[in-house]
């Protein structure tokens, strides 16, 4: 597609001639580099709860985004207003930062490198709104029949469409059509005259409507959450202290984002805050841990064609055989890192300032069953569901609240355990993994990153991976 | 032609009009814009500056009899004749696929009301403070954390923040009522290093009004010694104990408490609080109460987001529960009145938020508190937040400071806090003098007799 006949060229008449003007602005004052960034956002959900369609909302915000980056410096602004004078004016904002002369603007645009990992068959325009409807009813018509103790059922679809254009001062120009869809399930289940428990369950990704007729199903979903609530009815105190630990595979992956993941990004790295600062070529992890972010599978939650600066998207490999091979890096601290940026320039919205964040981030498999690994635990704990999880990347202090955990006694899965914080030393903990499955297993797609108040979709993935030590959080001391 | 600005009222009284001209029965109208600034230095040079303003309009309508209406909802940031007009179709649309909802519908008209007077919400001197004057607010806060203490060499930086908006609010029983807020905040985060460990802190002053913004040296100071004093923290074996929550963390639990008395959780039996009116949940030391009219505070407005006007609700009386925090769905689906808790972004059902919500402060000096504590924890900083409010199960990671013969020793970090919400309300033995209010939520110094710390 020629630049002319992408989405901010037909919608609202921007030329290539347009974006020169508004780059030669943000650089009048000098500076190393400027991007411009275009992004209109269109948005629908609807929502059952208490078997009634409570809630149906959709809209739209739109807006461009000037950067200006002057050495470590980076000014910003923006407008909601996509006409040129607001974007120039945008533009003469974000100038600011710099003081010397107009640096040049390279004149002529060269389409950057892209992926094509999301088509869509339909639009989510092109999707009715009694067929988002239908979706949330089956929805609560499974959870309720899949046992006569759940009692309350909240499902949710939601789908969005986001069309970014970004013009970069080195002449690069990129446009990406984004696709998002979500399904979640919350319920509650009790026993007669008992305290309620709560399970939760949902998915989707760089997908539309029509994943949810033909993948992943509505009941899919309410099965999974009415699943979890029902095994919680049944659960004792957690245990408190330090044991073995066994994690499912898939979700439980977000002990790699938390442990590692954040502490790899290039902007903590650069400014010398995080642990793993100057680490590379370092063991880092025990030898069965190779740990890969891949911004490039198809229709993931956490894939892109292009990142939020205009560069293609890649997969990189973090860790390899315990040895910490690279950072996440963005155009600014790749820059300042004389490296290149690896794809990872993401952001929230054409409000926000670009900085590193991690995609898909998953660990490869290896070569254990995942039978033979819960078999080698004499006492421990087996967890498959986690809420989240943060971390503080200077003291690496990671923390992931476990939903859904088991206890193992002699090598077998007993009771059920009631929820609890696992906690860990992000470098320490992976060197404790000691057998690594051969089940390697992606999230659902569920997941949403926040680092210094912005949030982006990402997605996890790990096999069933046995840790010697790690921390407990439960009531049963 | 000459086309005429219209103001911000005048577009939601007039997307009110066009949603009910096209066939609902009521309508909500939200708008809200607002200029932002945000400068950040790092290591003493300027990091990132960012300024811009934004606006965005929502609207709810509702289709039908009263008693038996379908609701749909719309939003843009497009504020144009035609960017309302496709807002206000699009929301009839949506409410022709929505379920006949008895609860739902706008709040009487005699719940509908504002509070007069100046809340002291707005302060043109923050829209006025200079760019240069904000970068050495920074600048002095962060070159404080670095004087405090040799082993503050590094920093994540130290911003300065400010906001100014405005937030409209029309709907068709006649209510029109806008009312304008500023914010600013200085924060610093500074890192300590000793024999190759790092640990970082952060302190921030915040409020409405630049008058109480707190002085740039002492923001940095606390932030140094507050990071100062996680290095060389240990773990501790796995036991229970007292906990003393400082008021930042005492304030996280409390959040997890508001999220007990939300009225949407109670009316779906989704709170261990649920059904548990009039009764004793707590000790007689926590007294919690919710006021969203006390002047130039972040949970002040002279009306909530659905026009109800906004007051003092007790929640807990003496260890007794007294309220839930209602919107005028919940109080219906619970037969009670609105407490003028409704909170939405600008489209939408409304859900339900905090005015000022706090623990009433005790009569104990927080040095008092740890004195009487023979073997303890006291935590500065709370991660991961794992507070179930369906029943009631908290687990946290958490860090602090070792508590032993009533004086704070040294540094623990790596472990988690544990028990169940409702045996910590029972615990809450002392409550601090010390309350301050730096955002919405704010507690003092609280003390729970016994939680399970996992550590070694």
């Amino acid at each position: 597609m020629s630049f002319s006949q992408s989405f901010f060229a037909e919608r609202f008449g921007i030329t290539e001639h347009d974006l020169e003007s508004y780059l030669s602005e943000a650089l009048s004052a000098g500076g190393d580099y400027a991007d411009v960034y275009f992004e209109y956002l269109a948005t629908s959900s609807i929502g059952i709860d208490e078997q009634i369609v409570k809630s149906a909302t959709e809209g739209v915000s739109m807006g461009a985004g000037v950067r200006v980056i002057a050495g470590e410096r980076t000014g910003y602004a923006y407008s909601d207003d996509l006409s040129p004078a607001k974007i120039r004016k945008a533009a003469h904002t974000a100038a600011l930062i710099a003081k010397g002369p107009a640096s040049v603007v390279k004149t002529g645009f060269e389409k950057a490198q892209q992926h094509n990992l999301y088509p869509m068959l339909r639009a989510p325009n092109e999707m009715g709104l009694d067929e988002r409807v239908a979706l949330v009813k089956r929805a609560d018509v499974a959870a309720r029949a899949y046992d006569s103790r759940v009692f309350q059922v909240q499902a949710t679809y939601a789908d969005s469409l986001r069309n970014v254009l970004v013009a970069t001062s080195e002449g690069k120009l990129s446009f990406d059509r984004q696709p998002m869809a979500r399904m979640s399930v919350m319920v509650l289940a009790r026993q007669p005259d008992g305290p309620p428990q709560h399970g939760y369950a949902g998915g989707g990704g760089r997908v539309t409507l029509d994943f949810f007729l033909n993948e992943k199903t509505p009941e899919d979903f309410a099965r999974e959450a009415a699943r979890q609530a029902i095994v919680q009815l049944d659960a004792i105190d957690a245990p408190a202290g330090e044991m073995p630990v066994v994690l499912g595979a898939g979700w439980p992956g977000i002990l790699l984002h938390e442990a590692v993941g954040h502490g790899l990004e290039g902007d903590f790295n650069r400014k010398g805050t995080s642990a793993f600062s100057g680490r590379i070529g370092q063991q880092v992890a025990s030898p069965l841990c190779t740990v890969i972010d891949d911004g490039t599978i198809g229709s993931r939650r956490g894939s892109l064609n292009v990142d939020d600066e205009g560069m293609p998207t890649q997969k990189n490999v973090l860790i390899e055989n315990g040895i910490l091979r690279g950072y996440l890096q963005d155009k600014l601290s790749s820059r300042l890192m004389k490296t290149a940026s690896s794809g990872s320039g993401r952001r929230e919205s054409y409000q926000h300032i670009p900085m590193p964040r991690m995609t898909n981030t998953y660990m490869l498999a290896g070569d254990s069953d995942p039978a033979d690994i819960v078999r080698s635990v004499k006492k421990g704990l087996y967890c498959t569901t986690f809420s989240g999880g943060q971390v503080d990347i200077t003291s690496v202090f990671y923390v992931m609240a476990a939903t859904e955990s088991y206890l193992i006694e002699d090598g077998k899965i007993t009771r059920p355990v009631r929820g609890a914080s696992l906690i860990g030393n992000g470098p320490e903990a992976l060197k404790y993994v000691s057998m690594v499955g051969n089940d390697l297993k992606l999230d659902e797609g569920i997941g949403t990153c926040g680092k210094e108040g912005q949030s982006v979709p990402v997605g996890v993935g790990i096999p069933t991976v046995k840790i010697d030590r790690m921390t407990v959080g439960g009531t049963a001391a | 032609m000459i086309a005429q600005e219209l103001t911000l009222e005048q577009i939601a009284s007039d997307a009110v009009q066009q949603a009910l001209a096209g066939g609902a029965t009521d309508a909500e109208c939200t708008i809200s814009e607002g200029e932002e600034f945000s400068v950040s230095v790092r290591m003493q040079e300027v990091e990132n500056l960012k300024e811009a303003g934004s606006r965005g309009a929502g609207i709810r309508v509702l289709t039908g009899e009263k008693g038996a209406q379908r609701a749909g909802s719309s939003y843009t940031s497009d504020l144009s004749p035609e960017g309302i007009e496709k807002m206000v179709k699009a929301a009839l649309e949506l409410a022709k696929i929505t379920s006949v909802d008895p609860f739902g519908g706008l709040p009487e008209p005699s719940e509908l009301g504002k509070l007069e007077g100046d809340l002291n919400l707005y302060d043109d001197a923050i829209a006025k403070m200079t760019t240069e004057w904000k970068i050495d607010q920074a600048m002095r806060a962060e070159k404080a954390a670095f004087d405090f203490d040799p082993r503050i060499e590094l920093s994540e930086g130290a911003s300065f923040d400010s906001h100014t908006g405005r937030r409209i609010f029309a709907n068709s029983r006649g209510f029109l009522g806008s009312y304008r807020t500023s914010s600013c905040s200085l924060s610093v985060v500074p890192v300590a290093k000793q024999d190759g460990a790092m640990e970082r802190d952060y302190w921030h002053t915040s409020t409405r009004n630049s008058t109480r913004l707190e002085s740039p040296e002492s923001v940095g100071r606390i932030a140094a010694g507050r990071a100062i004093r996680r290095l060389n923290a240990r773990k501790v074996p796995t036991q229970k104990v007292p906990v003393i929550f400082e008021p930042r963390t005492a304030g996280q639990f409390l959040g997890d408490i508001f999220g007990a008395v939300n009225g949407g959780a109670i009316y779906r039996h989704a709170s261990f609080l649920a059904g548990k009116l009039g009764e004793k949940i707590a000790s007689d030391a926590l007294t919690v109460v919710d006021d969203a009219t006390i002047p130039g505070l972040f949970g002040t407005t002279p009306f909530d987001d659905e026009g109800v006007a906004s007051r003092r609700t007790m929640v807990i009386e003496r260890g007794v529960l007294k309220s839930y925090l209602l919107n005028t769905y919940s109080a219906r689906k619970l037969n009670l009145k609105t407490t003028g808790n409704a909170s939405r972004g600008i489209t939408g059902n409304a859900g339900i938020g905090p005015g000022n919500f706090f623990i009433e402060a005790g009569a104990l000096a927080p040095a008092d508190i740890i004195a009487n504590i023979p073997s303890g924890l006291y935590v500065t900083e709370l991660i991961g937040g794992g507070a179930n409010t369906v029943t009631g199960d908290y687990s946290s990671g958490a860090a602090g400071l070792w508590i032993e013969n009533g004086k704070l020793t040294y540094p623990v970090s790596e472990i988690t806090i544990a028990g169940a919400m409702q045996q910590m309300l029972q615990g809450i033995e002392q409550v601090g003098s010390d309350l301050e209010f730096r955002g919405s939520i704010a507690a003092p110094t609280i003390l729970i007799r016994e939680m399970t710390i996992s550590g070694q």
